[in-house]
């Protein structure tokens, strides 16, 4: 076998695992999605069915009156984009400024903002919990929101870097010329470094949308809710009367929105992510 | 030079305020609960009354606690899938690449259960593993295999939530391992071809350590977060699973603190989950210092 047709060969075996593992991969998302539009009897058969002769897409009606999915919807669409509209703002300025301008402590602030990182949230959230509850903020969307309106740091460091390969020039001619310093960030750097800023900003939303934790914590009242802990409200609530139908396709509501942005933005997540890990 | 210093006084100015709202975020949310936290865990507090200082007790009583005995041996057992998934990540990332054509597509499915939330796919995969109609047995079924009711087993909760972690990673580890590959130069292995090194060869003396740092990385990364495991337990095992044998650290700091009210207990445990992570942390800060770290 010549050298070409070996590699030709050993591509095609590599294609065929790949194309395996990836059914395997996105086989369950499918079977979900299957599932909820699928007749109870349907649920039940085996062997599996994976196409309903039958599709039953009222169960994607019913969702909305069997629980509070829409507030739910409503409740994480206000935290992520109030936090992440906000939180961009404040991460950015602080990136440009870590970066481009020069104050005394610099680094030591920026080392003892980065230590922050080394800090999981499960050490914090007692305390936190406990500082929410004294000014009555316990089953309010406050708690949620507020930590993540001082900016997030892990955007900040990401935004610095990506700062401090661009050269200095244009800024300090134009510090010179007597511009502002706000004008400086929000005319000459932010457009620079825009791409980067939206990268963060949407796996910053992706990671609030789908946050668990902190949700179950501070929210009690049903309206209050995130989709997040509705959905696992429904399914305790309706696995016991096995309206498995009615779960999945609360499910699938749950992960459409991420959904949806991930197949429209995947270029740039997916090349924040590597750039990301590859640095470290 | 009056200008010049007027100058500096103003960007020092607009320097420290642009650098604010970070810097009172991390006392308020961050320092403060730290240090609260550690006062905490030696207290008795409930949460309501005051705390009241009873030394290293909650540390003794820890050592002695079953529950939390099992929280952390399962926490670490689950970590098992970390080095599953590294191997099945890397293979994949070395076939993809290879150029081969769908390698954009394939990316986009390895990923899609890294970006989905993990509340939805914690409920998908506590259907699947239904003993009786779930999705893992009616494929064991196929090769005439009977499968366990998964979750509601002692012995096959803890491997359940291993395939689902490793299944759910798997994309995010396979991303870093592809970019890492992409950057290791061409010519590296073109020379070894010259020098008559076979595949394997080339693997072990390039690829492997050139992607070194990435696996460090991705050890790390996956310790701390593995160390952090609670939505999968809360929803797939809301119990903590047969016999405590699914219940997490953080499950079980969870418990302690917002169910049973043991706010002091709880914060000993929270203490301790933290110095580990802190550490390992802390190794993988020293081990970018020795390779490429820019601060």
């Amino acid at each position: 076998m010549s050298h070409s047709t070996r590699i030709k060969l050993t591509n095609t075996i590599i294609f065929i695992v790949l194309a395996i593992g990836a059914i395997f991969m996105i086989a369950p998302l499918l079977w979900m999605l299957s599932t909820s539009i699928k007749q109870k009897m349907d649920v039940f058969a085996l062997p599996p069915v994976w196409i309903p002769s039958n599709p039953q897409w009222g169960k994607y009606l019913e969702i909305w009156e069997a629980g509070p999915l829409l507030s739910g919807i409503k409740n994480s669409v206000i935290i992520a984009v109030s936090v992440t509209v906000v939180g961009t703002f404040t991460s950015s300025l602080a990136a440009f400024s870590f970066a481009k301008l020069r104050f005394p402590g610099k680094n030591q602030i920026f080392l003892m903002l980065l230590s922050a990182m080394m800090i999981p949230y499960p050490a914090v959230m007692i305390p936190q919990f406990m500082m929410f509850s004294k000014v009555g903020w316990i089953d309010t969307l406050l708690p949620l929101i507020v930590p993540g309106l001082f900016g997030n740091i892990i955007m900040i460091f990401f935004l610095r870097q990506y700062l401090i390969s661009i050269p200095n020039e244009v800024i300090e001619a134009a510090k010179i010329d007597g511009s502002s310093y706000f004008r400086l960030f929000s005319v000459i750097t932010f457009p620079l470094i825009k791409p980067a800023v939206a990268a963060q900003l949407i796996l910053w939303f992706m990671g609030i949308w789908n946050d668990y934790l902190a949700p179950i914590i501070y929210l009690n009242s049903p309206e209050k809710m995130t989709l997040q802990l509705v959905i696992a409200n429904f399914n305790a609530t309706y696995a016991i009367q096995t309206d498995y139908p009615l779960i999945m396709a609360a499910s699938v509501i749950a992960l459409l929105p991420v959904l949806t942005i991930f197949l429209v933005f995947q270029k740039q997540i997916i090349e924040s992510v590597a750039i990301s890990g590859v640095k470290g | 030079m009056k200008t010049k210093s007027n100058l500096y006084r103003k960007e020092k100015l607009y320097g420290l305020l642009y650098v604010s709202p970070p810097v009172l975020g991390f006392l308020l949310f961050t320092l403060f609960p730290v240090a609260y936290s550690f006062y905490g865990s030696f207290t008795d507090w409930d949460g309501l009354g005051q705390m009241d200082f009873i030394g290293l007790s909650n540390f003794k009583d820890l050592l002695t606690d079953d529950l939390f005995h099992k929280a952390s041996f399962n926490t670490i057992y689950m970590m098992i899938g970390i080095p599953i998934g590294i191997v099945l990540a890397l293979l994949l990332a070395l076939g993809l690449n290879r150029g081969i054509p769908g390698t954009t597509t394939f990316r986009v499915i390895y990923y899609v259960p890294v970006i989905s939330s993990l509340a939805a796919i914690s409920i998908m995969w506590s259907w699947a593993f239904n003993g009786d109609y779930g999705l893992v047995n009616q494929f064991l079924e196929l090769f005439g295999i009977e499968g366990p009711n998964w979750l509601m087993n002692k012995h096959t909760v803890k491997p359940a939530l291993i395939m689902m972690t490793v299944w759910k990673g798997l994309g995010y580890t396979m991303l870093l391992y592809l970019a890492a590959l992409q950057s290791v130069p061409r010519s590296y292995y073109e020379a070894a071809e010259l020098d008559g090194a076979n595949g394997f060869a080339a693997f072990r003396h390039i690829t492997w350590p050139m992607v070194k740092p990435v696996t460090f990385f991705i050890v790390v990364t996956n310790i701390i977060g593995g160390s952090q495991i609670f939505t999968e337990i809360n929803i797939m095992t809301s119990t903590g699973g047969p016999e405590y044998s699914s219940a997490s650290v953080v499950f079980y700091i969870w418990q302690k603190a917002f169910s049973n009210l043991q706010m002091g207990y709880a914060s000993a445990m929270a203490v301790v989950l933290g110095i580990f992570i802190f550490i390992v942390t802390l190794i993988q800060f020293k081990m970018n210092e020795k390779s490429s770290f820019d601060i």
